[in-house]
């Protein structure tokens, strides 16, 4: 359950964000995380969802984005996408694939209210 | 109602981790210490397979180990007793390193040293996310765990560069095929380098000693 010391991270960066906007609220946090991310989405909502309270997040929802693996193969250049996380291109057979997606574990965006 | 504003922010939420975790791999690179980060699950056979690579690699080679555990000193003083240098991290109830951890005894890692191993916490899971500054990630997998464990534990098997599959001595005993942990692990990672040890009969020592070797020519002809 490394899940809580990312959501730590997390809250670093949305302090830095709303730092950065003089924001006092964060209403909507989104992030995207990858099936081979080592990270599973409904513990990081649990963690998020403890973190949270008595922070400028804690009426904020949190969005979680699951993004499924994704590569190019090598070989025949074309794109295999596979939820068994096997890495053999679906197309050609061949275990030369570049991962472009899946493995990421990203902010992708947040939703602030500026005080007036 | 005060206004809402989107910001577009894109960051990873491990970046902090791997921002250090670059700093100390630089540093090693320039120091040519070949370091290795060590998972697997608790009773795998990580502190005996580090103390029977001692007996092969010392006193040729100068090696040094970071032993991580969630408490007691108990594999620091295993280590120590083969007659190198060992700290130990104790988490306090963390379920892996992270880099910084390791950062914070940088300053007591001599800069003459050949090897750096760093024995993760014993678990299969937390450890496969955070980057130690490592050149190599090797992931155990003993034979009484079962040869099904690679699917079931993707991210440790996905991001390792080599598979030592511990125990092999206990396999006649075991339903335990190492070509199917093998083929397993071989369809989350084609790239994998595999062995088969057993530290009690000291089989496949040899040939592991040998690519950690080889390994740290590579790392010195390439940070020449």
């Amino acid at each position: 359950m490394h899940e809580l010391s990312i959501v730590a991270n997390l809250f670093d960066l949305l302090e830095e964000q709303a730092e950065k906007v003089g924001a006092k609220k964060i209403t909507l946090v989104k992030i995207k995380v990858g099936v081979l991310s080592g990270v599973v989405p409904e513990l990081l909502q649990t963690a998020f969802d403890i973190y949270k309270k008595d922070t400028l997040a804690s009426e904020a929802e949190l969005i979680i984005e699951k993004v499924p693996l994704r590569m190019v193969c090598r070989q025949c250049h074309q794109e295999t996408i596979r939820d068994d996380i096997i890495l053999s291109c679906a197309h050609c057979g061949s275990t030369q694939l570049e991962k472009k997606e899946g493995t990421e574990l990203i902010l992708e965006k947040v939703e602030l209210e500026i005080d007036e | 109602m005060s206004p809402k504003k989107e910001v577009l922010v894109l960051k990873d939420l491990l970046g902090s981790n791997k921002k250090i975790a670059g700093e100390i791999r630089a540093h090693l690179e320039e120091k040519g210490i070949l370091t290795l980060n060590l998972l697997s699950s608790p009773g795998a056979g990580k502190t005996t397979l580090l103390e029977k690579l001692i007996e092969h690699l010392h006193p040729t080679y100068r090696i040094g180990v970071i032993e991580g555990d969630i408490e007691t000193t108990r594999d620091a003083e295993r280590i120590r007793a083969k007659g190198v240098s060992a700290w130990q991290i104790t988490t306090g109830g963390a379920c892996h390193l992270e880099a910084k951890m390791v950062g914070n005894l940088f300053s007591q890692i001599p800069a003459d040293l050949d090897f750096l191993f760093i024995e993760n916490v014993g678990n299969l899971v937390c450890p496969a996310s955070y980057d130690l500054g490592e050149h190599l990630r090797l992931v155990l997998l003993s034979s009484p765990e079962g040869d099904d464990k690679p699917k079931k534990y993707p991210k440790a098997f996905t991001t390792a560069d080599a598979l030592v599959i511990t125990k092999i001595d206990l396999i006649p005993h075991l339903p335990f095929d190492p070509q199917r942990a093998a083929q397993e692990a071989r369809e989350l990672n084609p790239e994998l380098k595999i062995f088969t040890v057993s530290s009690v009969t000291g089989e496949g020592i040899q040939e592991l000693s040998s690519f950690l070797i080889e390994k740290l020519k590579e790392l010195r002809t390439i940070h020449a």
